[in-house]
């Protein structure tokens, strides 16, 4: 089947089975790696995306059902190769990474939480983070890393 | 004249003898070209002293990392060194990851905490030789002694001020003799302006931007994918397949049985798919039906040894491990005895990235693609299984999404290596979160029956463990042995430990500081136990133990020879104990019922640890470490303080959630979990609220920060519970013990 899907704002055809989920089509038809692969079932968080601005696990999103949702991946998370978001920013000053695989679920999922929450707590940080595993465990880095880019997004606000 | 930079310069012999590493460190024969060949420069002339630097005619400055990379920091921290001596700048050099080349680099294995100490002093001098050469160069373009120049930021300046960049010195420096390494001098660690800075990870921006990185990301031209269906039950064999189905689906190209060489940790038979993306090959294996020969193995089941073990508690082991004094007849006479029963299972290392290898064998070569932490393993196993010969096996170094000893087994890559011998393609092999759960080398579990006695004076006077293990051909498996230098063993005049092991079928190998991992919690529980028992601070009854010795030697007492062994350096211990107790403010908080602190200590990987644990269990048994301090003394110098943190904090939240939940069943030879449903990780909602990581400097040699922090988590942890609640852990996962008080 061919599917027209809008994919960080560009639009890019694959033709693939209707039940290939949407993980699959990124990185193996789109180049788009960003997006990991760690359970298959919804565990883990790795392979988040956005639909529509809302958090999805691209392992559990058939691509027939994607029809013209706008596709966020980590690889179009900044406005521009220049311009990281700031949570790419707070993730670069703060070092939060360690083998770094979960780190593109763990932004995405805390993207879409900043923008719903602009000040978030340690407790509404663990209630929006509680679906994405990091196995090098830096929990401690990903709460301070969310606050960290709070700020840097509150600055850049005031600024404008 | 004015030479900041070497000022009061420390040369490689003082050096040696100052780290404490003389005669310790590898040959440096392997880097460091002879001077001969130096000048036998490339046609880009770039100037390449050794393998690990090259700078540009436009100044351009590489630096090769050799050390697989898995998030243990490496690729950073050991190119620091040398861009320490270099003098180069940080920001704006390029790290370059290295192929498997042994000839060239020395050692790539990454484990056993060894990466730093294996190359600490050497990548020093490669950094120092190439900047000698540079300061030679311009010195000899000036016509000026080298005494008067200085290298900084990339550049020779001259006490009168002149400059020249190290780009503009290239033409030269590629000309010169490679200087022998007794004349090179090492900057003074005062001056160091890179080591002790906080430094991002080098991969920082392609992770956070999802750039291609990692083994699973890889894609070749033309490349093929694989998924490879092994027997549920270990060694099981393939007997038949629906390949003729299977070859029909869509997207496949190709479906076929692979033998397997017999070993559990190394090719495995199965059944290999091979399509046009990784979605067709998955939806294939939804069709794939395959007759196993489960072999013998079915009828080995985790309860059923737990069960043996408890009825052979009480007769004499296999083996004696070590026997110090009598320990039965100190038991007898002992003012009160303690016995205890510790249990934990069997866990799996769950790298987030599921293991794969690309592989491509094209005109002889079996080209591969891995992430992999001991290089060398994976293409001595190609070698050996397939039949390849070392010069025909290429092998690319991928960065790994997590090591935690897991990558240490290389059957992940031998699988992907067959496979592509019988595809005209290359082939990324991709394992599913099952494969790995259930095709791990596990961490084994154990089960320790343990006595103490006390004097009436409250001090430890007996010690006897009855150690039940598991192996095969007669070996315990990675993690399994306890050597009988383990501490207490050696401190304890009556001390008394056995081992019984049972055979298995099941993979075995190292997890995340193998032995020490579950050994420091059967440990320093216990010791926790006794302290109780004998109304004694645990802190104090520690440093009474510990004694007043500062150096015990390793062996005596008819102690099997182990890899926990050796000397054991008490005063660094007793020190990060006293500095780590002091950092917590140990027994200085009063604590409400439901909470309480607990500490615990232990030696591994050269490194020594002290933790403390504040906790706080609610009356329905929910556990919260509300604090969680680290001690720890791994030598002279904390090279990236982020990295190292960083390791430590994650150490503590593995430990932790290891503790929390982390069990197979293993019933019937095969594992019952099959994916994080069933074998939850730690989330964020479970790791301490705070996390506080402090360093005790030491004049003593640095060492490496991947394993040494966790071990006494667990235990510091468990102690912490029991002080809160008076509910003492003897089993792993914590969900086996009802912390519900009133």
């Amino acid at each position: 089947m061919k599917y027209t899907l809008n994919i960080n704002g560009q639009s890019r055809t694959v033709d693939v089975p209707a039940d290939t989920p949407m993980l699959w089509v990124l990185r193996d038809h789109l180049d788009l790696s960003g997006t990991k692969f760690g359970c298959g079932v919804g565990q883990c968080g790795a392979c988040t995306i956005h639909l529509n601005g809302v958090p999805a696990r691209a392992c559990m999103t058939p691509v027939s059902t994607v029809g013209r949702m706008k596709v966020t991946t980590i690889e179009g998370l900044a406005a521009s190769a220049t311009a990281l978001h700031p949570l790419q920013q707070a993730w670069t000053e703060l070092d939060v990474a360690q083998c770094g695989y979960c780190q593109a679920g763990q932004i995405m999922t805390a993207a879409a939480l900043l923008k719903d929450n602009p000040k978030p707590t340690d407790e509404d940080i663990d209630g929006a983070m509680a679906g994405n595993l990091c196995r090098c465990a830096t929990y401690k880095r990903i709460r301070e890393g969310i606050k960290r880019a709070a700020v840097i997004a509150g600055t850049k606000e005031a600024a404008k | 004249m004015n030479t900041p930079t070497l000022s009061a310069p420390v040369n490689r012999r003082d050096f040696l003898k100052l780290t404490g590493l003389a005669g310790g460190g590898l040959a440096l024969a392997f880097y460091i070209r002879s001077g001969s060949d130096a000048s036998a420069a490339t046609a880009a002339a770039d100037f390449k002293p050794n393998a690990f630097i090259r700078i540009a005619p436009s100044g351009a400055v590489t630096i090769v990392s050799k050390q697989p990379e898995m998030g243990q920091g490496v690729k950073t921290s050991l190119p620091m060194i040398i861009a320490e001596q270099l003098e180069v700048p940080w920001e704006g050099i390029t790290i370059e990851q290295a192929d498997f080349d042994e000839k060239l680099y020395g050692s790539q294995s990454a484990g056993g905490s060894r990466s730093t100490p294996n190359n600490y002093d050497n990548f020093h001098l490669v950094g120092a030789t190439a900047r000698t050469m540079l300061v030679e160069a311009a010195a000899l373009t000036w016509g000026v002694p080298a005494s008067e120049c200085r290298a900084e930021k990339a550049a020779v300046v001259h006490a009168s001020g002149k400059k020249l960049g190290y780009g503009q010195l290239v033409a030269k420096a590629v000309t010169l003799p490679v200087p022998a390494k007794e004349s090179v001098v090492l900057k003074d660690p005062k001056n160091y302006t890179l080591l002790g800075r906080r430094i991002a990870q080098i991969d920082t921006p392609k992770i956070v931007t999802g750039q291609p990185l990692f083994g699973i990301d890889m894609k070749l031209p033309g490349m093929l994918y694989a998924v490879y269906e092994k027997c549920p039950a270990f060694g099981g064999k393939v007997v038949s397949a629906n390949l003729d189905l299977v070859k029909t689906l869509p997207g496949v190209k190709d479906a076929f049985i692979l033998e397997g060489n017999g070993k559990v940790k190394e090719l495995v038979p199965g059944v290999a798919i091979i399509a046009d993306s990784t979605w067709a090959a998955l939806s294939a294996r939804k069709q794939l039906k395959v007759t196993w020969d489960e072999g013998k193995v079915v009828n080995e089941s985790w309860d059923t040894f737990v069960a043996e073990a408890r009825a052979k508690a009480a007769q004499p082991g296999q083996r004696v491990l070590r026997k110090d004094g009598d320990a039965d007849a100190a038991l007898a006479a002992a003012a009160k005895t303690v016995t205890a029963e510790y249990v934990y299972p069997f866990i799996s290392h769950a790298n987030l990235e599921p293991q794969n290898t690309t592989a491509h064998w094209h005109d002889g070569v079996m080209e591969i693609w891995s992430p992999t932490q001991i290089p060398a393993i994976g293409t001595g196993m190609v070698n050996r299984v397939l039949g390849i010969a070392p010069e025909k096996i290429k092998l690319h170094l991928n960065r790994a999404g997590g090591g935690f000893g897991r990558r240490i087994g290389a059957d992940y890559l031998i699988e992907a290596a067959a496979i592509a011998m019988k595809v005209n393609a290359p082939v990324k092999l991709t394992w599913t979160r099952e494969d790995d759960l259930k095709h791990d080398q596990y961490r084994p579990g154990g089960l320790h029956f343990l006595k103490g006695g006390i004097d009436a004076n409250g001090k430890v006077v007996a010690w006897k463990n009855h150690f039940f293990t598991f192996g095969e051909g007669g070996a315990p498996g990675s993690g399994g042995s306890l050597s009988g230098d383990e501490f207490p063993g050696r401190w304890i005049a009556h001390y008394q430990a056995e081992q019984t092991m049972f055979e298995t079928g099941w993979p075995m190998g190292p997890w995340r500081a193998p032995g020490s991992c579950v050994f420091a919690w059967v440990i320093h529980s216990f010791i926790d136990e006794l302290a109780h028992a004998a109304g004694r601070d645990p802190l104090e009854l520690r440093l009474e133990l510990l004694g007043t010795r500062d150096e015990v030697p390793a062996g005596g007492g008819g102690a099997a020879k182990g890899k926990q062994g050796g000397g054991y350096n008490v005063a660094r211990m007793r020190n990060v104990l006293k500095f780590t107790a002091e950092k917590a403010g140990w027994g200085k908080k009063k604590f409400a019922k439901g909470s309480g602190a607990g500490i615990a200590f232990h030696f591994s990987h050269s490194g020594y640890f002290a933790q403390i644990a504040e906790v706080t269990v609610t009356k329905e048994g929910q556990l919260k470490v509300d604090r969680f301090v680290t001690g720890g003394d791994i030598g002279a110098q904390i090279i990236n303080p982020s990295g190292a943190e960083n390791q430590v904090e994650g150490s503590v939240i593995d430990g932790l959630g290891v503790l929390m939940t982390q069990e197979l069943n293993i019933e019937r030879g095969r594992v019952v979990q099959s994916n994080f449903n069933d074998y939850p990780l730690i989330r964020i909602t479970d790791a301490p609220a705070k996390i506080e990581t402090h360093f005790l400097k030491t004049n003593y040699p640095t060492t490496g920060l991947g394993e040494p922090a966790l071990p006494p988590v667990a235990p510091a942890i468990c102690n912490a519970i029991f002080a809160a609640t008076g509910k003492r852990v003897r089993q792993m996962p914590l969900t086996r013990t009802d912390l519900r008080w009133a």
